[in-house]
């Protein structure tokens, strides 16, 4: 007998919207969440929007004893569990010790913290470093402290694939529940709004330095200018179909049907990217063919080689402007460790509703982009099956597909 | 060079710094009598205590060393380590 691994709890935390619902109305309305850098000073920088999460006051969300340990990637990331636990309706208590585990994303780690106690330390000295600091800036925190606090002992572990994480983490949740776990936490929720989080991104020369929020991240557009990084992220109780459905659960979005990655060959190396590959294996992965995805969650870089090389795969892989591709990550940024996540969830909303949320703020595809991209306003359609991209720098791809459950 | 101190940390003091400096668990009153109540009880581990450490050298100049500090399991302990003058030097 072959499990079936579903989603029967999101809880997200997106520039344009806290929490599933207020994300999901604003992303059918188009309303963006990227404006300029309120985090820190930006103006010295050449990149200076991004999209910040609004309304997120931690106290509201975060027990006392935890707020001097947490970074603000952290506290994201634990509020987004707490509604993916209760929106999935699970009573952790009723699951054995070790049956459920959590798998998150990461990129950098929680760099606004760990900036804040360097700076201490150089300038003020070892006695005022943070005792947290140990473990709080480290790249699989938001793992430890929502293990901890919802007392997940099952397997758990931090998947570091740049912007592919999301993806690899749901991956990774799929395989601990067909190996007979009950249910993992997991997804991944980033936040690096700070100067140590920019200068890396700012090295990698693909962040737009437009200075209109309106102009600043519009993937496969002509005047594609490169990507708005933001904060946020999607967490996903990933469960066991049976297991759901034996206790009751409420709701299930969909399955997590198809799942692969690849990594790039080295540059130099004359071989095509992994892109095609990824894409190909979760189809197979998921015992579907081309004909049967009914719409892709782009990578969406905003850069535009990348965007080239992204619309060249899809219609490789199913024919010229054949299926409908859409980014709504247009509205809120690349989230770093926690956009595929979201994309992820975005998806399974889109499937539970029957719409394809557009690419806000982009008119139409670059000419010569052989895709079908949804612009302008949501398609409804009738979805049984999505695909999600996404690739992270240094050559990482990944592809999920997920699936309405019968 | 050794500067002696004539700082007494109180228990109010020390909740206070704890409050501040690690956060206070729910459903505990640090206001009550907890001068031997276990810091285990008051929801604070070892990391909690090393930084209120970190917090009263900060504010009083009295150094405590870190390894004495995880011997103190209550709140009288501990401000008898900081009030003895033990590792005063700043």
């Amino acid at each position: 007998m072959t499990t079936t691994t579903v989603v029967t709890g999101l809880g997200i935390a997106a520039p344009n919207g806290l929490g599933t619902e207020d994300y999901w109305k604003a992303t059918l309305a188009g309303e963006s969440g990227i404006g300029p850098v309120t985090r820190f000073d930006a103006t010295r920088y050449p990149a200076r929007l991004a999209g910040e999460v609004p309304g997120f006051v931690a106290e509201e969300h975060i027990p006392s004893r935890l707020m001097p340990q947490t970074d603000h990637m952290t506290r994201l990331a634990l509020a987004a569990a707490e509604w993916a636990l209760e929106d999935a309706g699970i009573d952790t208590g009723d699951v054995p010790e070790y049956g459920m585990g959590t798998v998150t994303s990461a990129s950098g780690g929680a760099v606004e913290f760990g900036q804040r106690e360097l700076q201490n330390l150089w300038s003020k000295g070892k006695e005022h470093v943070s005792a947290y600091q140990s473990f709080a800036w480290f790249y699989a925190v938001n793992t430890g402290q929502i293990s901890i606090r919802h007392k997940l002992r099952g397997p758990s572990g931090v998947l570091l694939t740049e912007q592919a994480g999301g993806i690899d983490a749901i991956g990774q949740a799929r395989r601990h529940v067909r190996k007979g776990f009950q249910a993992v936490v997991s997804g991944g929720v980033d936040a690096g709004i700070c100067p140590w989080g920019w200068v890396p991104q700012l090295a990698a020369g693909l962040m737009s330095t437009e200075q209109d929020p309106a102009r600043a991240f519009l993937p496969f557009s002509a005047d594609a200018s490169g990507y708005v990084v933001g904060e946020g992220g999607a967490i996903l109780v990933a469960e066991d179909l049976a297991a759901a459905r034996a206790r009751g659960a409420s709701h299930v979005y969909g399955e997590i049907a198809g799942y692969a990655a690849t990594l790039d060959p080295a540059p130099g190396s004359g071989r095509p990217p992994g892109l095609v590959k990824a894409v190909r294996t979760a189809l197979a992965d998921a015992g579907l063919a081309p004909a049967d995805i009914d719409v892709v969650f782009a990578d969406a870089a905003g850069v535009p080689e990348l965007d080239r090389a992204e619309a060249e795969a899809l219609a490789e892989v199913f024919g010229p402007g054949a299926v409908p591709v859409t980014a709504p990550k247009s509205s809120t940024g690349r989230l770093l460790a926690g956009g595929a996540a979201l994309d992820a969830a975005t998806a399974l909303l889109a499937l539970r509703d029957g719409v394809v949320p557009h690419t806000a703020g982009v008119g139409a595809p670059a000419a010569g982009y052989p895709i079908d991209l949804v612009t302008g306003a949501p398609r409804e359609a009738d979805l049984r099956n999505a695909l999600v991209l996404a690739r992270g720098h240094g050559g990482f791809n990944a592809a999920l597909v997920v699936s309405r459950t019968a | 060079m050794t500067t002696t101190t004539s700082t007494t940390v109180t228990l109010a003091d020390l909740t206070r710094m704890l409050r501040e400096s690690a956060g206070e668990e729910e459903g505990i009153d640090l206001d009550g009598d907890v001068l031997d109540t276990p810091f285990l009880e008051l929801g604070y581990d070892s990391l909690a205590l090393l930084q209120v450490i970190g917090e009263v050298q900060r504010t009083y100049g009295i150094s405590v060393p870190d390894d004495a500090v995880v011997d103190a399991e209550t709140p009288r302990a501990l401000l008898e380590l900081i009030n003895s003058g033990q590792g005063s030097e700043a």
